[in-house]
This record gives structure tokens, C-alpha cells and sequence, in this order.
């Protein structure tokens, strides 16, 4: 099995590869292209990367009009330095249609030590309320890869949701990307859990845990988290008739909120919504998971809670 | 560029100030204020510098512009109105329902538009863009972006003006990008030097590494010369700060902060209309002003 790997790495790599054969591609940075991971893209193609400074309204404003002149621009900053230039994003990018790439890294509390300032806790909940941006968070490297092979395809702007840490992998080179579908990872009957990018990991975990108390869960890679894979959470829905979903966001708005959303309208179905409840924090990153419920163990419980109730 | 036909441009540009008041009143909402103060400078950009072609809006050897002060779109409605993107009757459209003429520009309305403003601050970014993946794509067109004064108190003005004069495409610097500072001295709640002074204006563009110009923009002549100078500038872009007279051609409406925002009446108009047209009213102004008449309420 291959080795875990950021997402941003995966990212950085897969530029690169794509670069090479495509030369519309450009990045575009905010002092952040360490962090970013495209200093790779910047080393093969120096003139093809640019770094705005510490600017991201503006970097985001040059993104669209690169687009809109021809250019496949990734515009990259950690995730909520991005998103938080909400306006610039919403009618330079969204309402203009112009098709920019935006990569949002450190998402979640998974970063760890920096805290909150620096984590992506509120993104998938702002971008969703734009009509015409689609919402990627692979699962592992070579989801990722795809993700940005796609990304560069897609007909219009799309957001990439990335992990500053190593994912462990979860799918093999058979795995086919494909926007608004998400693969069943393990089959179950008593409880779906959806779960994306740092998360799935742990919904495995905990859904092995979960077995050994005699708790079948099935897990779903929620990658495409815009648009949702409405037949394959329906369908899960319908299976089990219980649906949880754990993810590196705030509870609101995000991936859960999605899903409720969705299941309110098509199928009301018990739901249980893990996810960030307060403002983030320094720690460890394992200690951060634990504290907010988001490892394996965490996910167990509250889903046995859940099953309990 | 050729020496500039004045007498003709100006003669378009009134009409364009007679057509942006018509528009309003029929729309019952807008900015005359802002419409009228930059129009002189649109009528100068798209009938004696743009290269485009209004039959193909999209074709890849067009000159960009971008109206960073986006409320002030009438006045480009006008313009492109008038150089045949569309017949000028729909211009009365204007804020309707399904209409390609939205109040603030729309991109995928209405083709020839270059990118969605309206939200102050970001129309330069854009520009800047562009002129980067020109530089890019090796292509000659040239960007063009017009901004409000109190827009520019926005901080993703300065940060795109901060790194503009770095960014080269191609080893090419952008010095295919003009920007042009409507400085009519009012905004919405009051006069620029009330609400947050820009003084001294120039200075700071000129500190951020743009070349800076500063000229009458109601004087066709000087906008012309100054737009030469611009296109001639090696290895930076200008920056041409314009004063004007917000309302101006509209005695009632000039150097007042309530005309920003508020569309005039039908008399309003019609009273506006004669004083821009002249009296006796010429052949192109009596239709409107008859149209208009007949908007009034009994």
C-alpha cells in the first residue's frame, strides 16, 4: 500500500505532471506557495507561478481576469484565508463565471499548533451558497490527483478543499474521480457514515470498532461535497435508515448540513451531525481530533450515542 | 491614434448624457451622478481608442475594458449602444425583468460586458489579470479600467495597485493597462473629503510605482492626449486621475451628493434633457423628450 500523503502534496505533484502538458496552467499565490505545495510548479515553470504577497482579495481578482483571458489559474491560500474573501469570490469568480481553480489548504482542525486563525472551519458552509461552485475534498492522494486533472477539465469555477496532513490511502489506482459521485468504501445495514477527506479515515476506524459491537456501518466517501451525490446518500439512507456524517468543518452548514438538507426534502431520515462545534484551538493534531470528536474513537461513540437513542 | 475628432465626440457624449438621463427615468432607479461625470471618458475610449467589434464581442483581438465603478453603467450602456453591440431602444430596458441590461454589469448578460463589477474595489484586479494573461498569451490587446473615487477606498484597490507594477508576463511588464480614476469628489453619503479625503491622490499612485497622469476629464482633448501618453509608457502602468464634476451637463445635478443614486423624474429629465440639448431641441433629443413627456403622471 502506498504511503500517506497530504492532499496539498498531492496537489503540488499533480500540477506539475499537468503543467507539463497543458501550458494554459498558471498559479497564482498569496506568500503562502510553501504552504500551498505549488513551489514545485514554480520551479519548473517560473513563469507560470505568481505570488501577489500577502494579498488574497487581489490574487483572487487577478485569478479571474487570467481566466478570463485564457489561462487555467489555481488561486491558492489556506483555506480560510481564501474563502474569506467571500465577496471577491462571489462576483469576480462566481457571478462573472470565470473559471478559476481555487485550492483552500489547512482545512479543519488538523493543523494543528497554529490554531484557529489559521484553520479552514467555515469554507464548505460559505461556498455552498454559490450557485456554480463545486465542492472537491479528496479522500487521499490519488483521489486528489484526479481532483485536479478534473479541475483543470471542468467548464467553470471549482474549489479543492486540502489537508495540511498526511491521509492515509483509501483508494487504489482502479479508483475512477467522478464530480457528484461518492463510492461506497465499506458496506453496512445499521448506520451510513458519510464522511470527507480527513474524516473517512476515521469513519473507518470507526466503523471496524463498531463491528466488533455488532454494528454493520456503511461508509461513503464524500468527496464531491458540491454537487451531492444525491442517488448514492439516498440510497444509503434508505438502506439503513440512519445517517451520521463527521467532518474537519464547523457542524454548520457544511457536509452535514448539506446532507440534512437533502434529506429533509427527499427522504427524512435520523441524523446525527458530527463536526466542529466551537472555534478551533492549538493542540496536537490527534489530541484535536480526539478533543472534538472526530477520530475513529470519537465517531464510534457517538455514533453507538446515536444508534442508542 | 489619429488626432481626435472633439466636435464629434462631443457630440456623442451629450447624446450619451441625454440617453443616460432617458434611461434612468424609465428604470425609476440609478446613478446619474456618476453616469454623467464619466462619460466624456467612455465616449472618448469607445469611439477613439477601443479596438473592438461589436458584431464579435468575444474575439480574442479586442481591447478589454472594465468598469471598476460599476453602478456608472449606463453611460457604457450608452456607448456600446451607440458603437452597435445592440439597438439603442433597448437601452429603456434598463433594470427590467430579463433584461440584458442589468443594473450593474453583467458578464453572461450581455456580451461586450468584460466582467460582473459593481461590488467597488475589484474591477481593477481583474484588469490587472487580464493584462497579465495577455502578456501570457503574447497577444497585443490593451486593458483599460475605469474607477470611482470613493471606490478606491476599498483595500483591494491598493493591494492589486501594490503588485501590478511588479507582474510581468513573458518578461512583459504591464504596461498594457490603464487605469482611469473618475475623481468626481462625491460618493454616496457625501463628499469625498468628508467621508475619507484621498488627498494627495496622485502621490500615492505615483509611490505604488504607476505612471501618473492627472487631466480634466470632461476636456476630450486632454483625455485623448492623456490615453496617448498611457499607451506610450514603457514598463509600468498609468494611472490617469481624472477630475470631474459629478452630475455634470445638469445644472440642477452638479457637485450634489443626492444625485449618486436617485433617478430623476420624468420633468426632472426633460428638464435636464433641454439644458444638455439646447433650446430649440435638435431632431435626435425631440423623440426623447416627447417620450419621456408621456411618461409623467397625470
Amino acid at each position: 500500500m502506498a504511503a500517506a500523503k497530504a492532499t496539498r502534496a498531492a496537489f503540488g505533484e499533480a500540477l506539475v505532471d499537468l503543467g507539463k502538458r497543458d501550458e494554459r496552467i498558471v498559479t497564482v499565490d498569496a506568500d503562502l506557495s510553501k504552504s500551498t505545495m505549488t513551489v514545485g510548479f514554480a520551479k519548473a515553470y517560473p513563469g507560470r507561478a505568481f505570488n501577489v504577497g500577502i494579498a488574497e482579495s487581489g490574487m483572487i481578482g487577478l485569478a479571474a481576469g487570467l481566466a478570463l483571458t485564457g489561462r487555467v489559474p489555481f488561486a491558492c491560500s489556506f483555506a480560510c484565508f481564501l474563502v474569506g474573501r467571500f465577496e471577491t469570490i462571489r462576483v469576480s469568480v462566481a457571478y462573472t463565471q470565470a473559471p478559476v481553480k481555487l485550492v483552500g489548504t489547512h482545512v479543519g482542525v488538523a493543523i494543528g499548533e497554529d490554531g484557529y486563525s489559521q484553520m479552514g472551519l467555515e469554507d464548505i458552509a460559505c461556498l455552498r451558497a454559490l450557485p456554480n461552485i463545486p465542492i472537491v475534498q479528496p479522500a487521499d492522494e490519488i483521489e486528489a490527483k484526479q481532483a485536479v486533472a478534473y479541475a483543470v477539465e471542468h467548464p467553470g469555477p471549482i474549489y479543492l478543499r486540502l489537508t495540511r496532513q498526511a491521509l492515509e490511502p483509501v483508494h487504489d489506482e482502479s479508483y475512477r474521480f467522478r464530480l457528484g459521485v461518492s463510492p461506497v468504501l465499506r458496506p453496512g445495514r445499521d448506520v451510513s457514515i458519510l464522511a470527507s477527506g480527513g474524516t473517512v479515515a476515521s469513519a473507518l476506524q470507526a466503523a471496524r470498532a463498531l463491528e466488533a459491537q455488532g454494528v454493520q456501518a456503511e461508509v461513503l466517501n464524500v468527496s464531491s461535497i458540491k454537487p451531492l451525490d444525491e442517488e448514492a446518500i439516498l440510497r444509503t439512507a434508505g438502506k439503513t435508515g440512519r445517517v451520521v456524517t463527521v467532518e474537519d468543518h464547523h457542524v454548520h452548514g457544511g457536509l452535514g448540513g448539506a446532507v440534512a438538507e437533502l434529506l429533509a426534502e427527499a427522504l427524512p431520515t435520523p441524523m446525527k451531525r458530527i463536526g466542529v462545534t466551537t472555534f478551533g484551538e492549538s493542540g496536537d493534531p490527534k489530541g484535536l481530533y480526539a478533543k472534538h470528536g472526530l477520530d475513529g474513537d470519537g465517531v464510534a461513540r457517538a455514533v453507538t450515542a446515536f444508534l442508542d437513542r | 491614434m489619429a488626432r481626435p475628432d472633439v466636435p464629434r465626440l462631443a457630440a456623442i457624449a451629450r447624446e450619451g448624457r441625454v440617453q443616460i438621463l432617458r434611461m434612468l427615468t424609465h428604470a425609476g432607479s440609478g446613478h446619474p451622478g456618476g453616469s454623467l461625470s464619466v462619460i466624456d471618458i467612455l465616449t472618448t475610449l469607445y469611439f477613439n481608442r477601443l479596438r473592438y467589434d461589436p458584431a464579435r464581442p468575444l474575439d480574442e483581438d479586442r481591447d478589454r475594458f472594465v468598469l471598476s465603478k460599476g453602478h456608472c453603467v449606463p453611460a457604457q450602456y450608452f456607448c456600446m449602444a451607440k458603437a452597435g453591440f445592440f439597438p439603442m431602444d433597448r437601452l429603456v430596458t434598463l433594470r427590467k425583468l430579463g433584461s440584458p441590461l442589468q443594473g450593474h454589469p453583467d458578464r453572461t448578460a450581455l456580451p461586450g460586458i468584460e466582467a460582473a463589477t459593481g461590488s467597488l474595489g475589484q474591477g481593477l484586479s481583474i484588469a490587472v489579470g487580464m493584462a497579465l494573461g495577455l502578456r501570457l498569451a503574447g497577444r497585443a490587446p490593451r486593458v483599460y479600467c475605469v474607477l470611482g473615487d470613493g471606490e478606491i477606498q476599498e483595500g483591494q484597490v491598493w493591494e492589486t495597485a501594490m503588485s501590478a507594477p511588479h507582474l510581468a508576463g513573458n518578461g512583459q511588464p504591464l504596461d498594457n493597462l490603464v487605469a482611469i480614476v473618475d475623481y468626481n469628489g462625491i460618493q454616496l453619503d457625501s463628499f469625498v473629503k468628508k467621508v475619507l479625503d484621498l488627498e494627495p491622490l496622485a502621490d500615492k499612485w505615483k509611490a505604488f510605482g504607476w505612471a501618473t497622469l492627472e487631466i480634466d476629464g470632461h476636456d476630450i482633448a486632454q483625455i485623448d492626449k492623456a490615453l496617448d501618453q498611457a499607451d506610450a509608457e514603457k514598463g509600468r502602468p498609468t494611472c490617469i486621475i481624472a477630475h470631474t464634476v459629478k452630475g455634470k451637463g445638469v445644472s440642477f445635478m452638479e457637485n450634489d451628493p443626492e444625485w449618486h443614486g436617485k433617478a430623476p423624474k420624468p420633468a426632472e429629465a426633460v428638464r435636464a434633457i433641454r439644458e444638455i440639448a439646447g433650446d430649440p431641441l435638435p431632431d435626435w433629443a425631440a423623440p426623447v423628450v416627447a417620450e419621456l413627456t408621456a411618461l409623467e403622471k397625470p
